[in-house]
């Protein structure tokens, strides 16, 4: 079911989400957490898209929230949206005038009693999350330095202000190759003394792949020039000979390690939805990732 | 290599998958329905999820001389039919580099020399170092054969990697049974390395009970026999035993499902809290309860078989037991088993479990019902509780997986009047994508050598103790008790669970 309102407050909102979760049939809510989306009339569609498709590992409160023009009379408008394919229940909150300043004070009234929030900017990231007004609501922030037009600029000023709770997709993007090289040392032994990573400039993912080898092995790694959009190879030195990941095409990438044969392994790119829900799965803080970024800056 | 050893690996670094060192797994029963339906389809499952090592080689034993291409096609067919993950060729093609076929039969030596020989070809093609589980699918009269030409042909050991063996229920049919079954695994394999799957425990619902126990205060002090009244076990089929005559007949609801799954269950909600989650730990709470659990002394009075009989199930019209194919018109094995069981501990002194399984009956459902004992004292009239039963925590195991709470609530209106409600978490709501089917979770932990979800020796020997002196008394009997198919069992069932002022819950 689906109610539009306009020029309307935090109360008439939740009086429509009872009143369509009433009309879809189920009164109950097992609904785990709520989910902000911070997004601009562009990108706002795809987003909550995306959101919906989580709703299905993690059931949640959507609230997508469009901030608009900054002039004219505060104002809200709202649409509901309860059942339809989804889990869980999504609004979309479109503010405009002097509350494109204060959209907590919507949006406070709107969570789930005593459960987790969540926070993602799809783009235009803040560079400090913990300390925007929306921001400050969620225990988990995600933001996405990839959608900036300067990635590494991004990724680098959000890891400056990082407060447990903060990740930018970006480490969640590095999962597959983080497990594919670990697995590759569980299968080697001995030191590694050093190592490379092959990409084009402005990888915001190999950047951050290089801190977290460097910061895990305590060797140098170096940069290789690359002309893939995806890490192209990552090696690593070790006495008996090498371990080399290397792109063969965009979904997998040949792999071996010293004293077995080379193989090929799956390692491609994950959709969105995907990488939400890996962050999603834990929300307490990700000592590895505070350990990565701040290597990063070193 | 151990965990801590990798550098790359961190115990705080929960996003990392936890990955199998490099391994094989050897299916003995590769052909079978099991194989077929379920293992294939979970170790692609497992592959797709990244949980595999690069290099796991998958190698089929059996009677049948299959070409290597037409033994991958097979496999690729069993994994794409069953597979619950999308379907992806990179990831098969990761997999079918590492499958490999022996033919033979269990008792030529030539088989085995070749399957060792496939053995030390992984090791050094694909690098599983010297790491192989074996995991028998096949009936239990072949193990001997099996597990004494893995050991003639220096196949049982290694010295630089480890030798799983993965066995099946049923362990046994009684107690003398199981015990002959564990001595002949048992001679050639250490306990540790026996990984006895009882599927039931790798289900996401099962594991979270011991979740829901210990990781809450609000419900440990209820959980004693102060508060609760008693606990109903129930797992129900809607089907018949379909095409599975041979190997049903004769061994009876009460061996295929209480001795095992019920049992397991029941120790799981009766245990006390483990001092920690290891195996061993958790080995000693569950072997403690099953040790002090006895069937209700009067066998006559609390216990009750039956068989289902022609009738309509769900809309179908479906034969009766002895019609179905390949069981003899005297057969007296039961399709329907109930069991009283008394735990002698001070937690349970005086709350019975009611245990009971069956095919044919209402609908499909596994789930662990507590019920509560009334309020001591109520400050309403009696009209106005007429319609309150006693408080139930439900969990439901399968299909529709989750927790239910049953109290009284007031019917809205003028009058006062108290009825019961029922408040429900549904985890397929909660946690769908997550859910991973209970195969998966038992074969990655085979591989990764963890093992608190599976039953060791004593377990298995512990449940046979509690159930013989039931089957024994079945089978002093002349006569079986029949219930109508698509209903909830033989009257002899409720009238079991009455003589104790109680019903059965429609589940």
């Amino acid at each position: 079911m689906e109610i539009t309102l306009e020029k309307t407050t935090s109360a008439a909102i939740a009086r429509a989400m009872v009143k369509a979760r009433i009309a879809a049939g189920s009164p109950a809510m097992d609904m785990v957490l709520t989910a902000l989306v911070i997004t601009d009339n562009e990108t706002v569609g795809e987003a909550l898209k995306t959101a919906a498709t989580l709703s299905r590992e993690h059931p949640s409160r959507v609230l997508g929230i469009v901030l608009g023009d900054g002039r004219g009379a505060p104002r809200v408008n709202a649409k509901v949206r309860v059942g339809e394919n989804s889990a869980g229940e999504s609004v979309l909150l479109r503010l405009s005038g002097p509350l494109v300043k204060h959209a907590d004070s919507v949006v406070l009234p709107l969570l789930l009693p005593d459960s987790p929030v969540v926070a993602w900017w799809p783009r235009n990231s803040p560079t400090n999350p913990s300390d925007d007004a929306i921001g400050r609501l969620a225990q988990r922030r995600l933001t996405d330095a990839e959608s900036s037009n300067s990635p590494i600029r991004a990724l680098k000023a959000t890891a400056r202000h990082y407060v447990p709770g903060d990740t930018d997709l970006t480490w969640t993007r590095l999962t597959p190759w983080r497990a594919v090289l670990a697995a590759a040392l569980d299968q080697s032994s001995g030191k590694v003394t050093g190592g490379s990573v092959e990409f084009r400039p402005g990888n915001p993912v190999a950047t951050l792949l290089i801190a977290w080898l460097e910061s895990r092995l305590r060797v140098p790694i170096t940069q290789r020039r690359g002309d893939k959009d995806q890490i192209s190879k990552v090696v690593l030195h070790m006495a008996d000979g090498d371990v080399t990941i290397e792109r063969i095409d965009e979904t997998s990438c040949h792999f071996s390690v010293p004293g077995s044969a080379p193989r090929e392994v799956p390692l491609g790119r994950r959709t969105l939805a995907e990488l939400l829900a890996e962050d999603l799965r834990r929300l307490d803080a990700d000592n590895i990732y505070a350990a990565t970024v701040k290597h990063l800056l070193a | 290599m151990s965990l801590g050893s990798n550098p790359l690996r961190d115990a705080q670094d929960r996003r990392l998958p936890r990955i199998a060192g490099p391994c094989s797994l050897i299916l003995f029963g590769v052909t079978g329905d099991l194989a077929r339906k379920k293992l294939i389809p979970a170790v692609y499952d497992l592959a797709n999820r990244g949980l595999l090592p690069p290099g796991f080689a998958l190698v089929g034993f059996a009677r049948q001389d299959f070409g290597h291409q037409e033994f991958k096609s097979l496999i690729k067919k069993a994994a794409k039919e069953g597979a619950r993950t999308p379907w992806r060729e990179t990831v098969w093609k990761q997999l079918v580099a590492g499958i490999r076929f022996v033919p033979g039969e269990f008792d030529d030596d030539a088989a085995w020399e070749r399957l060792g020989a496939t053995m030390h070809e992984l090791d050094e093609q694909q690098g599983t170092n010297g790491n192989h589980a074996f995991y028998l699918s096949i009936p239990p009269a072949l193990f001997p054969v099996v597990v004494s030409q893995l050991k003639k042909h220096g196949l049982a050991t290694s010295d630089n990697g480890w030798r799983r063996v993965v066995i099946e229920k049923p362990f046994g049919h009684d107690l003398t049974s199981a015990r002959e079954l564990n001595e002949i695994v048992g001679g050639v394999f250490p306990p540790e390395s026996v990984f006895r799957i009882d599927h039931y425990l790798g289900k996401e619902t099962v594991q979270n009970i011991l979740a829901f126990r210990f990781a809450n205060g609000m419900f440990e002090p209820i959980w004693n026999g102060n508060y609760v009244d008693h606990v109903q076990i129930t797992m129900a089929e809607d089907i018949g035993i379909g095409t599975r005559a041979g190997y049903y007949d004769g061994i009876g609801a009460a061996r295929d499902v209480i001795q095992n799954h019920l049992l397991q269950l029941m120790a799981l909600i009766a245990m006390e809290e483990p001092v920690s989650f290891k195996a061993s730990s958790l080995r000693i709470e569950k072997q403690k309860i099953l040790a002090n659990a006895r069937p209700a002394p009067r066998l006559d009075f609390h216990t009750a078989h039956a068989q289902y009989v022609a009738g309509w199930a769900g809309g179908e019209k479906v034969v009766g037991y002895l019609e179905e194919q390949g069981i003899p018109k005297s057969s007296n094995t039961e399709t329907y088993a109930a069991v009283r069981i008394d735990i002698a501990t001070r937690r349970w002194a005086g709350v019975p479990f009611y245990l009971r399984t069956g095919k044919r009956l209402g609908r499909r459902v596994t789930e662990v019902a507590v019920v509560f004992k009334r309020a001591p004292h109520q400050p309403f009239s009696k009209h106005d509780v007429e319609e309150l039963g006693k408080n139930a925590l439900v969990m439901r195991i399968q299909p529709d997986e989750g927790v239910t709470l049953r109290f009284g609530a007031k019917v809205p209106g003028t009058t006062m009047e108290i009825r019961d409600v029922l408040m429900d978490f549904a985890y397929g709501g909660a946690f769908v994508e997550s859910s991973p089917e209970a195969y998966e979770r038992l074969i990655l932990d085979v591989l990764l050598g963890d093992p608190p979800l599976f039953p060791q020796t004593e377990e298995v020997e512990l449940a046979w103790e509690i159930l013989d002196p039931v089957i024994e008394h079945w089978s002093r009997q002349k006569t079986i008790d029949t219930y109508t198919s698509g209903t909830w069992g033989p009257a002899s069932a409720d009238e079991m669970i009455a003589r104790d002022g109680r019903a059965w819950r429609r589940p």
